[in-house]
C-alpha cells in the first residue's frame, strides 16, 4: 500500500532535475527572496519574475497543469489578505453595492502584490521539491552547511514518514468498515468520536515509539555511534554554479528595474 | 486533507523579509538550544527519536473525527509531542514536521519558516507543556487529572499560536491587526477544541496503558531554560503587537511600503518593540482581543479544573 | 578460537520484570549453519540482541573468542552482522546506496572502498539494479534482500537472521531461500519456516521460556513430534529433504 500524494519527487529527464541539488536549493530561496522584496506595483518586474518561474517550469517537463494543481495549496491563506483591498487608506476605486465597503486603489494594489509574490514563491518551492529527490535535497542542505543534527532528523522523518502515514491511512480505514450509517439512527457525539481519534493517535505513537527503538537497535548493529557521517558524493557541475551566477544577475536586474521605475 | 488542515502555515510573500530574518534568527537559536537540550535528555537515541517522532506527528494530523456539519477535527501535535515528550523534543520534532510540510508540500513559506517553526513548533509546545503540567498539578493526581489537563493544555497551544501568527502578520502590513487578531483568536479557539479532544484522547489512551511514559514526559529536563525561551519570544511578539507598524495607522502601512520597496537597512527600527507613545488603551484592538482571549481562557481552565477536581474525588 | 559464539548461562530479564532467558548455553562453530526455533516469546529476538551487545544480560557471551563488552563492541558488530525481523526498521537511510553503504562508513572505510562493498553485497543478493532506489518503492521480497546486503557490506563472519522468510510471497520466499544457501557465512537464524529449517540447517535448537531444551540434528529433532508439539512447534508435513 502506498500513499502516492506524498511522492512528491517526479522523476524526468530535464535540464532541471539534473542540476545540482545545492545550485536548486539557493536558486528556489533567491527567487523567493526577490519576489519578497519587489516593491508594490512593481509589474513589470513581477511579470519578468513570473516569465522566469514559467521557463523554469517548463524546464522542468512537470506539464502546466501539475505544478498549478499544487500550488492551490496556499490559497485558503490569501483569504487572510482579503480584507486589504478595503481597509487599506487611499484613492477610492469602486465600491461594493449595497454594502458600501470601498475597495482603494492602494488596497487593490497590496493585494495584487502579495498575491503574486505567494504565488510565484510557492511555484519555485514546487518545482524544488518535485525535481529534487529527498536524498538529494538532504545531501544539499548538509553541503550548505545547515545543522547536521537537524538534517539527520528530517532525513529519518522523510524516511518513515510513508510507513507511518500507511500505518495512519490503515487505522482510518478500519475505523471507517466498523462505522456503519443506519438510517434513523443517531451516530455518536463528538467527544465519543474523539476519544477513538484520539486513541488512534496514541497508538500510532506507541507503535511509533517502539520502532524508534528498533531502528535504533538496527543502526547500533551496524556501527552506530552517535555521529552523523555522511559519504559526500563529488559532484561537481561547474556549469550549475554558472547557471546559478546567471540567475543572480538576471533577479539582481530584475530587483532594480523594480526600484527604478 | 492529508496535509496539515491548520490554517498557521504562513506562506511565502504574506510576511515582510526583515520580520522573516528575525523569525529565522529566533528559530534558530532556539533550535540550537533544543538541540543540545535532547542530547542531553536522549543521548545517541536522539536521531532516530526525533526524526520517527516527527513523522508519526505528521501521520497523525491525518487521523480526524467529524464535528459538525461535514468538517473534522484534526491535530497540530505541538501539546501532544510535548506532553510526552518535553518542551525541547518537542520543539525539535515539531520544527522537522514544519520544516517537512514548508520544504516538500509547499504547506508554509521558506522565507516565513522560521516564524511557522515558532508558532507552529515552538510556542505551541512550550505552551501546551506548560499549561499541561500547571493543570495536572492543580487538579491532583488521578487518571482524568492528566487528560483534562491535556484538553486544556492544547486548547491554549492553539491560542498561543495564532495570536502569534496574527500579530506577525499585522507587522507585516499584511492583514490588520483589528481584524487579524480577533479572527485568528475566535477561530482558533474553536479549532482548539478540536485540539484539545484529541489530544486529550491520545493522553488518556497513553494513561491507560503506558503512563510509565506520561511520567517520563513529566520529568522532562530544560524546564526553566524552556519557561524562560517561551516566556521571552511570547512577550516580544506581543509588544510587537503595540507597535505603530501593527496598529493599522498611515504610518505604518508607509513604513512597510517603504520597507518593501528601498532597502535602507539604516532605518530598520528598534522601536517596532519598543512603543514610545500612549496607547489608547480601550479601543486598541490587540488590547481588546488579548482581554478577550485571556478572559477565554481563564474560562475553559477554571471549568477543566472544576471539572478536573470533581471527577478526581469521585474516582478516589 | 575463531569465528565462534560461546554463550554460557546467559540469563536477561527485561525492565518490567520479565524474565527473557533463563540461563542459555550455546555453542557455535566456525561454518556451522544453525537454527533456532521456538514458539513467540520464548526468547529468540532477545537472544539475538545479546550477540552484538544491544542488550546486555548476566552469563558470559563470546564472540570470535573475545567477551562482548562495551570496549569489543564496534569490532562484535563488524563480525555479527543481524537482519531484523521488519526490513524497514533496518533500511532506515534515503536510498538503497546509502543503506548499504551505512556499514562500511561507520567502520572508517575509504569512499572507494565503501563503493566496492556496496557493490559487491549487492551483487551477492541480485539487488545492484536497485542501488539508486528508495526502500520505500521495494517490494517486501527486496526489502529483505536489500537488508541482508546491508549487513553484508560489513564482511561480516556470521549472520544472524531474525525470522527471514516471514511475509514474504512463495516465489520471493523460494529465491530468498536460495539466496540463504549460496551465502558462506556461519548462520545462526530464528524461524517458524520448518520447511526452511528442514531445507537449510543441518543443526536445530529448540528455545522455550528462556531455555535450550533441545539442541541437535535437524533430521533427528523433526522426526520428533511429541518434542516439537510440547514447545509449541510442528513437523513439515509432507517430503522434505533433510540438510545434512
Amino acid at each position: 500500500m502506498h500513499i502516492s500524494i506524498l511522492d512528491v519527487f517526479h522523476p524526468r529527464q530535464s535540464r532541471i532535475h539534473g542540476l545540482d541539488p545545492r545550485v536548486k536549493l539557493l536558486g528556489s530561496l533567491l527567487i523567493i527572496l526577490t519576489a519578497v522584496l519587489l516593491p508594490e506595483g512593481a509589474w513589470l518586474s513581477q511579470g519578468i519574475l513570473f516569465g522566469l518561474i514559467i521557463l523554469l517550469s517548463s524546464a522542468s517537463r512537470l506539464g502546466p497543469f501539475f505544478i498549478v494543481r499544487r500550488s492551490f495549496i496556499a490559497l485558503p491563506f490569501l483569504l487572510a489578505a482579503l480584507p486589504l483591498p478595503f481597509l487599506t487608506p487611499g484613492p477610492p476605486l469602486w465600491s461594493v453595492p449595497g454594502l458600501g465597503w470601498v475597495v482603494t486603489s492602494t488596497g487593490l494594489v497590496r493585494f495584487l502584490t502579495i498575491l503574486i509574490r505567494t504565488w510565484i514563491a510557492v511555484q519555485a518551492s514546487i518545482v524544488l521539491s518535485a525535481t529534487t529527490p529527498a536524498s538529494d535535497l538532504m545531501w544539499g542542505l548538509n553541503a550548505l552547511r545547515f545543522p547536521r543534527l537537524i538534517v539527520a532528523i528530517i532525513g529519518f522523518m522523510l524516511r518513515y514518514l510513508f510507513i507511518l502515514a500507511d500505518e495512519a491511512l490503515r487505522m482510518v480505514r478500519a475505523r471507517a468498515s466498523r462505522s456503519p450509517r443506519l438510517a434513523g439512527i443517531k451516530r455518536p457525539g463528538v467527544i465519543w468520536q474523539s476519544r477513538v481519534a484520539g486513541a488512534m493517535v496514541g497508538s500510532l505513537f506507541l507503535r511509533s515509539l517502539e520502532r524508534s527503538e528498533r531502528v535504533h537497535a538496527a543502526m547500533l548493529s551496524r556501527g552506530y555511534d552517535g555521529e552523523m557521517r555522511i559519504l559526500h558524493q563529488p559532484i561537481n557541475k561547474s556549469l550549475d554554479w554558472l547557471l546559478l551566477l546567471g540567475m543572480i544577475l538576471l533577479l539582481s536586474g530584475i530587483f532594480y528595474l523594480s526600484i527604478w521605475s | 486533507m492529508l496535509l496539515s488542515p491548520e490554517p498557521l502555515h504562513i506562506p511565502d510573500g504574506f510576511l515582510t523579509p526583515l520580520l522573516a530574518a528575525i523569525g529565522w534568527l529566533f528559530a534558530a537559536i532556539i533550535i540550537s538550544i533544543a538541540l543540545r537540550q535532547t542530547r542531553q535528555q536522549l543521548g545517541e537515541r536522539q536521531v532516530p527519536l526525533m526524526g520517527i517522532l516527527a513523522a508519526f506527528i505528521f501521520a497523525a494530523q491525518a487521523i480526524n473525527f467529524p464535528v459538525a456539519a461535514g468538517t473534522s477535527g484534526h491535530l497540530l501535535g505541538g501539546a501532544l509531542a510535548a506532553i510526552v515528550m518535553g518542551p525541547w523534543a518537542a520543539a525539535l520534532i515539531m520544527t522537522a514536521v514544519v520544516s517537512v510540510q514548508a520544504l516538500i508540500f509547499q504547506d508554509g513559506g521558506l522565507l516565513a519558516l522560521g516564524w511557522n517553526i515558532l508558532n507552529m513548533g515552538v510556542l505551541t509546545a512550550f505552551a501546551g507543556y506548560f499549561s499541561y503540567r500547571a493543570m495536572h498539578k492543580w487538579i491532583g493526581r488521578s487518571t482524568s487529572g492528566r487528560v483534562l489537563a491535556a484538553f486544556a493544555a492544547a486548547w491554549l497551544s492553539m491560542e498561543v499560536g495564532a495570536i502569534a501568527a496574527a500579530i506577525e502578520l499585522a507587522l507585516s502590513g499584511t492583514s490588520p491587526l483589528r481584524i487579524a487578531l480577533p479572527a485568528m483568536a475566535s477561530v482558533h479557539a474553536l479549532i482548539g477544541v478540536g485540539e484539545g479532544l484529541i489530544t486529550s484522547g491520545a493522553v488518556r489512551l497513553l494513561q491507560v496503558s503506558r503512563p510509565d511514559v506520561l511520567d517520563a514526559g513529566d520529568s522532562a529536563p530544560g524546564r526553566l531554560p524552556a519557561a524562560f525561551v517561551a516566556s521571552g519570544l511570547f512577550l516580544a511578539i506581543l509588544l510587537g503587537a503595540f507597535s505603530p507598524l501593527a496598529a493599522n495607522s498611515p504610518d505604518g502601512l508607509e513604513y512597510v511600503a517603504r520597507i518593501g520597496g528601498f532597502i535602507s537597512l539604516a532605518e530598520v527600527p528598534a522601536f517596532a518593540f519598543l512603543p514610545d507613545y500612549t496607547i489608547p488603551f480601550i479601543t486598541h484592538p490587540a488590547v481588546t482581543t488579548i482581554l478577550a482571549v485571556t478572559i477565554g481562557t481563564l474560562i475553559v481552565f477554571s471549568v477543566t479544573l472544576i471539572v478536573g477536581r470533581r471527577t478526581a474525588r469521585k474516582e478516589v | 578460537m575463531h569465528h565462534t559464539v560461546d554463550i554460557r548461562n546467559l540469563h536477561f530479564t527485561y525492565g518490567d520484570g520479565t524474565q527473557a532467558l533463563r540461563g542459555v548455553d550455546l555453542y557455535i562453530a566456525p561454518g556451522e549453519k544453525v537454527a533456532l526455533v521456538g514458539p513467540n516469546g520464548s526468547g529468540k529476538s532477545t537472544l539475538f540482541l545479546h550477540l552484538n551487545g544491544i542488550l546486555e544480560g548476566e552469563g558470559e557471551i563470546k564472540v570470535c573468542g573475545k567477551p562482548v563488552r562495551a570496549e569489543t563492541l564496534g569490532e562484535v558488530r563488524a563480525a555479527v552482522g543481524i537482519v531484523f525481523q521488519d526490513p524497514d526498521d533496518q533500511l532506515f537511510s534515503q536510498s538503497v546506496y546509502d543503506d548499504v553503504a551505512y556499514g562500511p562508513i561507520y567502520m572508517g572505510c575509504s569512499p572507494s572502498e565503501v563503493d566496492q562493498r556496496v557493490e559487491r553485497a549487492l551483487i551477492s543478493v541480485g539487488m545492484q539494479a536497485a542501488r539508486d532506489r528508495v526502500s520505500h518503492h521495494l517490494s517486501q521480497g527486496e526489502k529483505k534482500r536489500v537488508a541482508i546486503a546491508s549487513v553484508l557490506s560489513m564482511d561480516p563472519d556470521r549472520l544472524v537472521l531474525d525470522e527471514p522468510s516471514a511475509g514474504l510471497d512463495p516465489r520471493a520466499r523460494r529465491e530468498f531461500i536460495r539466496l540463504l544457501a549460496a551465502l558462506p557465512q556461519t548462520m545462526l537464524v530464528a524461524s517458524h519456516d520448518m520447511h526452511m529449517v528442514a531445507e537449510l540447517f543441518p543443526r536445530m535448537i529448540i528455545i522455550d521460556q528462556g531455555k535450550i531444551v533441545a539442541d541437535g540434528s535437524t533430521a533427528d529433532l523433526m522426526g520428533d513430534q511429541r518434542l516439537l508439539e510440547t514447545h509449541g512447534l510442528e513437523a513439515p508435513c509432507g517430503d522434505f529433504i533433510p540438510a545434512k
